[in-house]
């Protein structure tokens, strides 16, 4: 009871901290956003094709893939490495690297952020990737096939290690404070955003740049999650209609590469430099299935159980949820799942929140996924404007919510839920809100 | 163009450095900004053009773009093209 008492007295005397179940914690704010995508290689780019309803899905040319089953990808468009890299980083550097270097770039200039020497130990670098450099390892795999272990570069080992996307973002800007890398597959980049804001709000940073990034249109991946019928493979000939979240004739996910990333930054620090605040992030969640290495457990219980700790993360009730950004990668399994799993947590106030898959147009990031649609759901909050699913064309029976079909939806929200569910039975759930002060 | 032309071209492809730059005397790591990992790539990449073998005690004594012409030539490494 004294410890109580103590606790409440805290909050009034400390308006950046918010109560969060039973413990006290710092308010985290974001404060800017990077991003190169298959809809762009910016974050208005990136937006504006999304509120447009276009596909970022084309053919697949990163490599001959005429003998794949899946001849499609989302790659990024006339990205400029050179832009953000010199030719001999070009060289050293997988591409998933490149990307998290030019969207951490745009974020920080995005934030007015400079990591001067004051802020370089209060700041930190999370950025999360399903298998980090997986084109150097079949590259180089080859090379020591072919030419023996002397044709090995010695930089095969720093381009390969999922940390160095985080590593390098950390050398050049100066962030000395933590730094991570998290791999849970296709939940690694909201994985990375959760615990770079936990670390915020428990003292341990002020500024953190998270999010994910992902590299992986590669012979191994593509002939990967063919082997498993995991992406789509009856599109090849009209890949804008591939990728068809909650659609009855889906059949699996589109691979797509990019990168985001926010600046996530503690309250007071925000206010302090009269940064431009885009919204808060409230909650988050992190559970396990425990069940099976792919396929989500009957009901998807542990998404959810993830969306309820998010909510009870972020102090909020489920009717103060307005829009979800799916998981919705367009595989029969999930979307139905996922529905399911959304009335389950949500009872009544399914059928009167929004839900969207933004997969439909950027395809599957992998574990840059996370990142992108916290941009997404920042965007939402702060434009008001609501991504649609396109190609949801004749909605699957088991998918009966409101999944704002082809056309993007002006209405003002005041919150927004991401969804991230990984093989291994990860699920990441992050709750955004407008900023009140 | 001639060996030395040569040696000069892949160094500055390799480091990403000028011609102007590029001088006998100039040391890779002081300056011409490489660091160890470069050094070892430069290296490969002067045994797979002049079909040499550079051995790691060797290696240790390249230190400048003189180093590398004085141990192509001691090699008997000829260019022609």
């Amino acid at each position: 009871m004294i410890d109580c008492v103590c606790r409440f007295s805290m909050i009034d005397r400390h308006s950046d901290l918010s109560q969060k179940g039973e413990q006290l914690k710092r308010r985290v704010v974001i404060t800017g956003m990077g991003a190169v995508t298959p809809l762009g290689n910016s974050v208005a780019e990136t937006w504006e094709g999304i509120c447009r309803g276009k596909s970022g899905i084309g053919r697949l040319t990163k490599f001959d893939c005429t003998a794949y089953e899946t001849r499609i990808a989302g790659e990024l468009k006339g990205f400029d490495p050179l832009q953000y890299v010199n030719k001999k980083e070009l060289r050293r550097l997988d591409d998933f690297i490149i990307y998290a270097l030019a969207a951490s770039e745009m974020a920080l200039a995005d934030a007015g952020l400079t990591i001067g020497a004051i802020e370089a130990e209060r700041t930190g670098v999370i950025i999360g990737s399903a298998v980090g450099g997986l084109a150097t390892i079949e590259k180089e795999k080859e090379a020591i096939f072919l030419g023996g272990p002397r044709k090995m570069s010695a930089f095969t080992v720093p381009a390969v290690l999922a940390n160095l996307a985080a590593g390098h973002v950390s050398i050049r800007f100066g962030a000395k404070g933590p730094i991570g890398c998290s791999v849970t597959a296709c939940s690694s980049g909201a994985c990375a955003i959760g615990d770079a804001a936990r670390l915020i709000s428990e003292g341990y940073a002020d500024c953190m740049i998270a999010g994910g990034v992902e590299a992986a249109v590669t012979p191994m991946c593509v002939a990967g999650f063919n082997a498993m019928r995991a992406i789509s493979t009856h599109r090849n000939d009209e890949p804008e209609k591939a990728s068809r979240p909650f659609d009855r004739d889906r059949d699996g996910f589109v691979i797509g590469e990019g990168c985001g990333l926010v600046i996530l930054e503690a309250l007071p620090h925000a206010l302090s430099r009269g940064a431009r605040i885009f919204c808060e992030l409230t909650g988050y969640g992190n559970t396990s299935d425990a069940f099976h290495m792919a396929a989500p457990p009957p009901g998807h219980e542990g998404a959810v159980r993830c969306m309820k700790v998010a909510l009870r993360d972020a102090g909020m009730e489920e009717t103060e949820i307005d829009y979800i950004n799916a998981h919705g990668t367009s595989t029969p399994l999930n979307d139905a799942y996922e529905t399911e799993a959304i009335k389950a947590v949500f009872g009544e106030h399914a059928r009167r929140l929004a839900v969207s898959s933004t997969k439909s147009m950027t395809g599957h990031l992998l574990g840059a996924a996370g990142g992108i649609e916290t941009i997404f759901c920042v965007k939402a909050i702060d434009a008001g404007v609501l991504p649609p699913t396109i190609n949801l064309d004749h909605p699957d029976p088991a998918c009966d919510l409101d999944y704002v079909p082809h056309q993007a939806r002006k209405t003002a929200i005041r919150t927004a839920m991401s969804n991230s569910f990984g093989f291994g039975g990860v699920n990441a759930v992050l709750i955004f809100r407008k900023f009140e002060e | 163009m001639t060996l030395e032309e040569k040696v000069i071209s892949i160094i500055m492809e390799q480091l990403d450095v000028t011609r102007e730059e590029c001088v006998v005397e100039a040391s890779f790591i002081d300056d011409l900004g490489a660091d160890s990992l470069d050094l070892v790539e430069l290296i490969m990449e002067m045994e797979e053009t002049f079909d040499v073998q550079i051995a790691d005690n060797e290696l240790e004594k390249i230190r400048t773009v003189k180093d590398v012409l004085d141990f192509l030539k001691s090699k008997g490494a000829v260019w022609r093209e």
